[in-house]
């Protein structure tokens, strides 16, 4: 075999004007719209943070520690709201991470034929795509209710709101839960039941602790949901601005106070509102950091 | 009878299968096998690909049963006792048949840990530290790593994991040790190590050994079992047992003719 040694096959044809024009032309388009994504996150940022201005300069960090909300006398403070948000939140992700796990763990292990699973899952993934308004009316018309029958309850309140809560985010958890564990390589299945162990052990020692990263990232997912969720929330949490620690008492939340009082608000209402966004965009914005760190951390291991 | 074959008998049988036929659902994957496993030896099974020798290793430690579509026809015996017994259970099975894969897959924990868990789901009441170390020793893994114990198992080399996985199966205390081609995915200097240990192991263990490095089989193994592959009527691929002697006899008297064809690399 031997190489021609002629000019023409030593050539490499140069790429055309047009191609070239194409090329540069998608690259600067896809650009300017990764840019504008980026950017349309930094101006909202920079308009809620602008116009809490005159409200942060007024009550500073106080703000977030005042528990009264007084436009006559312009004094105003998010403590109720904050609390509500966080107690809402939390009491949602006590109630969905277990029972979460648990339809992640039974969806992802092969306790059933697999249409069924497919059916199932399909179903919970569903639950995502409830507009969350629908979810607020079962609260008052079905939750509610019932729970007046059980419980001392006796108007809206701060339990009914995390209970829906829960249920809302409750596909957020399974969903990406069950992804994780049915991404853990079968390798590690194998070895743990070739070493005896029973199927149990092998979930849970083995399977959880491996899916960890993708399991913590759902519940965090999950947690920034539940913190920003407003249409239910505003519809079952009774919106009273106090803090109580009765899950009976009526409360509210960031969500809530500013999906009630924008419409009427006014002058340094408007400020303290946008102040109020501020804190709740700076809550999920730590939520969602602290998950893609842990994240990032649990897959190095 | 051969002398070769009389001494081949003398020893006794660990695990017995008679008359096997494995099923994936309707497809026969392995017929009508007739094999017996000496204890304290090392019994390599070779064969084409495809030929069903993983699928037989895994059915001694029960690790099938996984697979829903699977079923054993005939019986399959450790000592006296039928594994596939209604009263038996997989998971006890599994702690006296222990396994070493083709990919190292030690756990996403610590050396330490990998070690731990098998003996810490087996009850093992005794001094861990002990066990960790003896365990490590007798993979001869622990020179390498007795200052890294609390390193995660997948930070070492893929050979250090393999032995890792040895030490790991070898912890709870295994009657045998199940390997399906643990060498197969490492480098020669490490498939040198393993092999050394597995002479070491037999000392203890009874080994299984599923290769398709012929070589290793001829280096490791006391007995060797062919195993080849034919494709039926239907067309689907079914496995078969050829013969089964002293490694000696398999490598430079077979009987039949296909493993003369293959342990000189004629097909397969």
């Amino acid at each position: 075999m031997s190489f021609t040694n002629n000019s023409a096959s030593r050539t490499i044809q140069s790429r055309s004007a047009k191609e070239r024009t194409l090329n540069t032309g998608f690259i600067v388009f896809s650009q300017i719209f990764a840019w504008s994504v980026a950017g349309t996150l930094i101006w909202l940022a920079c308009l809620v943070g602008w116009q809490a201005i005159p409200a942060i300069s007024k009550f500073g960090l106080g703000f977030v520690f005042t528990s009264s909300w007084n436009p006559p006398q312009e004094s105003f403070g998010v403590w109720p709201e904050v609390y509500g948000t966080l107690a809402s939140s939390f009491i949602a992700l006590a109630l969905s991470v277990p029972i979460g796990l648990g339809v992640a763990i039974f969806l992802s292990e092969d306790y059933l034929p697999t249409p069924v699973q497919r059916v199932l899952v399909f179903l919970v993934e569903l639950l995502a795509a409830i507009p969350s308004v629908v979810f607020g009316l079962w609260g008052i018309f079905v939750l509610i209710p019932f729970l007046k029958e059980l419980t001392p309850l006796k108007s809206p309140a701060l339990l009914p709101a995390a209970l829906v809560l829960g249920v809302m985010i409750l596909p957020t958890i399974t969903a990406i839960s069950r992804d994780a564990m049915i991404n853990v390589p079968q390798d590690l299945r194998q070895a743990a039941y070739g070493l005896g162990a029973t199927r149990w052990e092998t979930i849970i020692q083995i399977l959880i602790p491996a899916a960890s990263s993708g399991i913590i990232g759902g519940v965090m997912l999950a947690l920034g949901r539940a913190l920003g969720e407003t249409m239910a929330v505003t519809m079952l949490i009774g919106n009273a601005n106090q803090v109580s620690l009765s899950l009976f008492a009526p409360a509210n939340s960031i969500a809530a106070r500013l999906a009630n009082q924008f419409a009427e608000a006014s002058g340094l209402q408007v400020s303290a509102l946008m102040y109020a966004a501020l804190i709740l965009f700076g809550l999920t914005l730590a939520i969602n950091i602290i998950a893609q760190l842990l994240v990032t951390r649990l897959q190095k291991i | 009878m051969n002398p070769l074959q009389e001494t081949f008998q003398q020893t006794e049988s660990i695990l017995r299968t008679e008359n096997a036929n494995i099923y994936y659902g309707q497809f026969l994957a392995l017929k009508g096998i007739n094999l017996d496993v000496q204890k304290n030896k090392v019994t390599a099974f070779i064969g084409p690909s495809g030929c069903g020798k993983s699928t037989l290793l895994r059915c001694y430690n029960r690790l099938n049963d996984l697979i829903p579509s699977f079923r054993l026809e005939g019986k399959i015996s450790y000592y006296d006792r039928d594994l596939y017994a209604p009263n038996i259970d997989p998971v006890q099975v599994r702690r006296k048949i222990g396994m070493v894969f083709q990919k190292p897959n030690p756990f996403p924990k610590s050396i330490y840990d990998n070690i731990a868990y098998g003996a810490r789901i087996n009850g093992y009441k005794g001094d861990m530290d002990e066990l960790v170390e003896k365990s490590l020793k007798g993979a001869a893994l622990w020179d390498e790593v007795k200052d890294k114990l609390k390193q995660d198992g997948r930070a070492i080399s893929g050979g250090q994991q393999q032995r890792l996985c040895i030490a790991r199966a070898i912890a709870v205390q295994p009657d045998i040790v199940l390997m399906d081609e643990p060498c197969s995915a490492l480098d020669p200097i490490s498939t040198i190590k393993v092999e050394e240990l597995i002479h070491e192991l037999k000392e203890q263990y009874t080994i299984v050994i599923v290769t398709h490095n012929m070589q290793q089989a001829s280096r490791v193994a006391d007995t060797t079992a062919f195993f080849n592959v034919k494709v039926t009527d239907q067309g689907n691929r079914q496995g078969f047992l050829v013969e089964c002697d002293r490694t000696e006899v398999i490598f430079q008297n077979p009987r039949e003719e296909s493993t003369q064809q293959y342990i000189s690399g004629r097909f397969g």
